[in-house]
């Protein structure tokens, strides 16, 4: 029989050699870890605005070649105002009040897609990704989710390219021109749903967390809306005059 | 003390036919299921689930003498998280998106009753390098199933080894379609359950 005293040096002296152990590997690691990360969110922007295909594999070296020449960058307030001289890569997707937004152009410099961050709750946890709408301004372009907890198989469908390619092609504008986003239904969308255009299949079992993307989507609509209307109203003025 | 004499080496042999952790001991089916649908992932896992086995055994034999047996689980446990949690580190650091596939299930190798079964009833009574050589032949008879079931898996369902194309393109011309079974967990069980028949017919093994 051990002293309790034992035992609990015993204990002590196990926890410490492991944390020490994995405090220093999770020191070590980290620069590499960030670097994949980064990667890793720039593969889902090109993705968002369809610039790579799903199944292929691409390299590192790859991935930061085609961002760094096709994606360009602007950084708006919450008025929709750009503030000048400054990148996306100097914000944070979580500040509210400089909000980024990745351009992709075409070889004239005209912009093809509007990419930015959309963020929330799922059911479990908080799920990150990004949505891009093409140059009307109103059709999605793609979307991705590149960061979430969400349970494997149910909610965790949501990453998965089935899902994801339901959104291409959807409408967040009704006819009138007013702001309403889209919807993952509950079930599959039925032959007699209506306003299909801005609808997508759910995943069965997972409603809750097509709830939570629905909120925050909404959400993140609503917070770039302002600037994506100043850009509608000047397309249209030019067209008038 | 020869390290490869035919005492050890049966230490590594044992678990891969006779006392195999998945077909005779049914251990770590929950894993076995969820990583098989590619052969690349289940690779990856069979390689973390062996290193851990085995190290976890080396170091829980070469302390075995002093652990107190009222905490020797939340000890051997401390030592199987602690070695886990490395290997995930290590993945998100150099095989990101394997490990981003792999998601919950690395960190579930906590739980794999494989490692805690073979430090309780291994580990704990013999010394250091026999038990390091049953981590790794537990960890290689998990390997084999593994790698078996994710085989029939991807090349059904997917038409790829690997992640190469092995299915022509011509013969999907030709009307073949891939099993969705198998990319689902009933596939796994199906293969898995075939398998442990064969398995039982050849070693003879008969469960009370």
């Amino acid at each position: 029989m051990y002293s309790n005293g034992y035992i609990l040096r015993f204990a002590a002296t196990v926890t410490i050699i492991c944390s020490i152990l994995l405090a220093s590997a999770a020191t070590l690691l980290k620069p590499a870890q960030e670097e994949n990360i980064q990667t890793d969110i720039k593969k889902n922007i090109l993705r968002a605005v369809q610039l790579i295909e799903p199944d292929q594999k691409y390299a590192k070296k790859d991935i930061l070649d085609m961002f760094a020449k096709r994606m360009s960058s602007v950084v708006v307030d919450p008025a929709g105002t750009v503030i000048p001289n400054l990148t996306a890569d100097e914000v944070n997707a979580d500040e509210t009040d400089r909000l980024p937004i990745y351009l992709l152009k075409d070889a004239n410099g005209a912009v093809t897609a509007y990419c930015f961050p959309i963020s929330g709750k799922g059911l479990w946890s908080t799920v990150k990704g990004y949505l891009a709408l093409d140059s009307d301004l109103n059709t999605v372009r793609g979307i991705t989710f590149y960061s979430h907890g969400e349970t494997p198989g149910l909610g965790g469908e949501i990453s998965k390219d089935w899902f994801i390619e339901n959104f291409v092609g959807k409408k967040i504008l009704d006819t009138n021109g007013s702001l309403v986003g889209i919807t993952i239904e509950k079930g599959k969308l039925r032959a007699d749903t209506k306003g299909k255009e801005h609808k997508v299949d759910g995943i069965s079992g997972a409603t809750l967390t097509g709830k939570g993307i629905n909120e925050f989507l909404m959400g993140d609509l609503e917070r770039f809306n302002p600037y994506f209307t100043i850009l509608r109203n000047k397309v249209h003025n030019e067209v008038i005059s | 003390m020869n390290i490869l004499s035919a005492k050890n080496i049966k230490f590594v042999k044992d678990p891969l036919m006779d006392n195999n952790p998945i077909s005779i001991q049914v251990l770590g089916i929950c894993s076995a299921l969820a990583v098989t649908v590619q052969m690349r992932t289940a690779l990856v896992m069979s390689l973390a689930v062996m290193l851990v086995t085995a190290f976890s055994s080396l170091a829980i034999s070469l302390i075995r003498n002093k652990i107190p047996s009222q905490i020797r689980i939340i000890v051997e446990l401390a030592i199987i998280a602690s070695l886990v949690i490395l290997v995930d580190q290590i993945l998100k650091a150099y095989l990101f998106d394997i490990s981003k596939q792999l998601s919950v299930f690395v960190g579930l190798i906590i739980t794999n009753c494989i490692v805690l079964g073979r430090a309780e009833a291994f580990a704990l009574q013999q010394k250091p390098w026999p038990s390091f050589l049953d981590g790794i032949g537990n960890g290689l008879g998990y390997s084999m199933f593994l790698m078996t079931v994710s085989f029939g898996r991807e090349l059904l369902g997917s038409g790829t080894l690997m992640g190469f194309r092995i299915i022509p393109d011509s013969f999907y011309a030709a009307g073949y379609q891939n099993m969705g079974l198998m990319v689902l967990a009933p596939g796994a069980f199906i293969l898995l359950g075939l398998l442990i028949w064969v398995q039982r017919s050849v070693t003879g093994t008969v469960s009370e």
